[in-house]
Parts: structure tokens; C-alpha cells; sequence
């Protein structure tokens, strides 16, 4: 009674939280109620007694996934009002296909029932007195380590993919070079310096870098009109 | 009034057509169409663990952390390509995005 309710209570957070995500205003909105969306579907995991993909999903879509939507809505700056325009025209066609979408699925869930032998063909059985996540763990890390790791390259492959597109190099930035550091000799020394001395007392001065960024000349002898 | 699996499906369902109908209302905002996949992709996960908790068996649980992973992958992917898109042309408008003459 009480999973019911609160089943029941869920999903309809869950759906209006969709709903808003499709037709809110502001992007910003948008990122905030897929948060709400995915806090409700944990729940709805929860119920169902997936524990752990509840908790992976919070920490995953609440705290990854969502959170780089707001990052890059709020970053660039794009005219969302401009964005709009259309909104009214592509409602209809949208509720049209959505319509027809969902009642080809209401007719084929309605007419679809388990094979009278499912119970047998299950491949991984829910195994009795262990906590999901064990459960989860034993399978995952055994029957599917080659997908799992396969799921680590997949990371790895869009980590370095989106490091790569981002990567930007600007002219004119100062970067540290480590292999010059590394072979600089002759103008680093090592002195035994007495503790409460300060440095310019002893003598000891800073060298000055080869190439001070002398203040740039201003060029007068063109444009601004008339002074010649 | 036990929750049975129908119960999950049907919300699922919704779900599932909620992506679709945002990705034709939202026809030119990329932020949000990659959203409304985010939210197919929910679906899908529903679906997943529904069948999995109504049949007892855990190979369900598994594939829906593949289907995670790949969609955390897309999302990052994805966003990366709209902040160099962003940057190069200044707009994110799907009609604009026909560099490549698809």
C-alpha cells in the first residue's frame, strides 16, 4: 500500500518533471528538472529493488551528467528567445508522432505476455539472502568483466575525445616549459641562507629573466589626424 | 494495488514518448534536444529494471549500467562538440549546423 502510493507519487513527479524539461522556457530550467526527472526515477529504481543503480544513477546523472548540461547552458551565451521561434509550429507534428508512437506501444505491451517457461530462462537469477549490490558485484565482475571493462575504454575514449575537441591553443599564452627548466644549469646555486635574513640583506637577488617584457612603444607617427 | 510491471512499463512509455515529442518541439536548441534523449535513454533504463525486477534476474540491472555508461560517453561527447560548434560559429541552431552537407 505504502510502495503503491508511493510509486504512484513518484511518477507523476517524474512525468510533470518531463514534461517541464520538453517545454520550459529557459534552458536553465530544463537542466533542473531533468534533475528532478532523475532524482524521481531513483526512486522508482528503489522501488523495483535496484539499490545500487539508484545510487548510481544520482551520482552519475544527478552529479555528472546534469550538472555539465548546466555548466555549458550557462556558459555559452545564446540568444534562447531566437531559439524558440518555431515552438508553435512543430508542437502539433510532435504530438502526432508521439501520439501514434505510444499507441503502437500500448498495443503491442497490451497483447505481449511472458512465455509460460521464462521463469526457467533466466540467465543471472536473483540469488536469495544477498544485498543487491553484492548480487550486482558478483555477476558483474566475473560473467561480464569484458564488457565492463569494455564500458572503462568507452569512458576513456570520450574523455580523451572531449579534451581533444575543447582543446584550444591561443598564441600569445605563457606555458611552462619543463624541459627547459630541467637543463637550465649555471644560473640556479644553492646557498646556505641564516633563518630571520632576508634576501636582499645577504646580497642575494633575484636574476633578472632574459627577455623583461619591456613596455610597448607607442607608434605616433600615423593616423589621429593633422599633427604633422 | 500491488505495483505490478505494467505499472512500470506505462511510465516508461510516457517517458519514451515525452523524448520524442521534445525533440520535435525543441527543433532547434541542441542543449535540449541531447535532454530529451537523456530522458529516452531513461526510459530505456525504466524498461530495464522494470523486467528485471518483475522476472528475479539481474542481467537486466547489468545492461542498464552499460546503457549508463554510454549515455554519460554521448552526453560529454556531445556537449563538447556544441562548445566548438559555439565557438567557431557563434549560434547552436540546428538549421545552421550543415557544414557537412548532410
Amino acid at each position: 500500500m505504502i510502495a503503491a502510493l508511493a510509486f504512484y507519487v513518484f511518477a507523476a513527479i517524474l512525468i510533470a518533471s518531463a514534461v517541464m524539461v520538453v517545454t520550459a522556457r529557459n534552458p536553465v530550467h530544463s537542466v533542473l528538472f531533468l534533475i528532478l526527472a532523475f532524482f524521481n526515477a531513483a526512486a522508482l529504481f528503489l522501488i523495483a529493488g535496484a539499490e545500487f543503480l539508484a545510487m548510481i544513477l544520482i551520482i552519475v546523472y544527478v552529479g555528472a551528467v546534469a550538472v555539465l548540461f548546466l555548466f555549458v547552458v550557462m556558459m555559452l551565451d545564446i540568444d534562447f528567445a531566437q531559439l524558440r521561434e518555431g515552438f508553435q509550429r512543430y508542437a502539433p507534428i510532435g504530438a502526432i508522432v508521439g501520439g501514434i508512437l505510444f499507441l503502437e506501444i500500448v498495443m503491442v505491451v497490451g497483447a505481449w505476455r511472458f512465455a509460460p517457461d521464462a521463469a526457467a530462462l533466466r540467465v543471472n537469477p536473483n540469488p536469495a539472502g544477498v544485498t543487491n549490490s553484492e548480487a550486482i558485484g558478483r555477476i558483474l565482475y566475473t560473467d561480464y568483466i569484458f564488457l565492463f571493462q569494455g564500458c572503462g575504454l568507452i569512458l576513456l575514449v570520450a574523455m580523451i575525445g572531449a579534451i581533444v575537441l575543447t582543446l584550444r591553443e591561443r598564441p600569445g599564452t605563457r606555458r611552462q616549459n619543463i624541459a627547459e627548466q630541467v637543463a637550465r644549469t649555471g644560473s640556479v646555486t644553492v646557498r646556505s641562507v641564516p633563518t630571520g635574513a632576508g634576501l636582499k640583506e645577504l646580497g642575494i637577488l633575484r636574476p633578472p629573466s632574459p627577455e623583461e617584457a619591456k613596455p610597448k612603444e607607442v607608434e605616433h607617427h600615423q593616423g589621429h589626424g593633422g599633427h604633422h | 494495488m500491488a505495483i505490478s510491471l505494467a505499472h512500470f512499463l506505462t511510465v516508461s512509455a510516457i517517458l519514451l514518448v515525452l523524448g520524442v515529442f521534445g525533440i520535435f518541439l525543441n527543433r532547434k536548441n541542441v542543449i535540449v534536444i541531447l535532454m530529451s534523449v537523456e530522458l529516452i535513454l531513461l526510459a530505456v533504463n525504466v524498461n530495464l529494471v522494470a523486467f528485471s525486477s518483475a522476472l528475479g534476474d539481474l542481467t537486466g540491472q547489468v545492461f542498464t549500467m552499460f546503457i549508463l555508461t554510454v549515455a554519460a560517453a554521448e552526453a560529454a561527447i556531445g556537449l563538447a562538440i556544441v562548445v566548438i560548434y559555439f565557438r567557431n560559429r557563434g549560434t547552436i541552431e540546428v538549421e545552421d549546423i550543415s557544414t557537412l552537407k548532410g
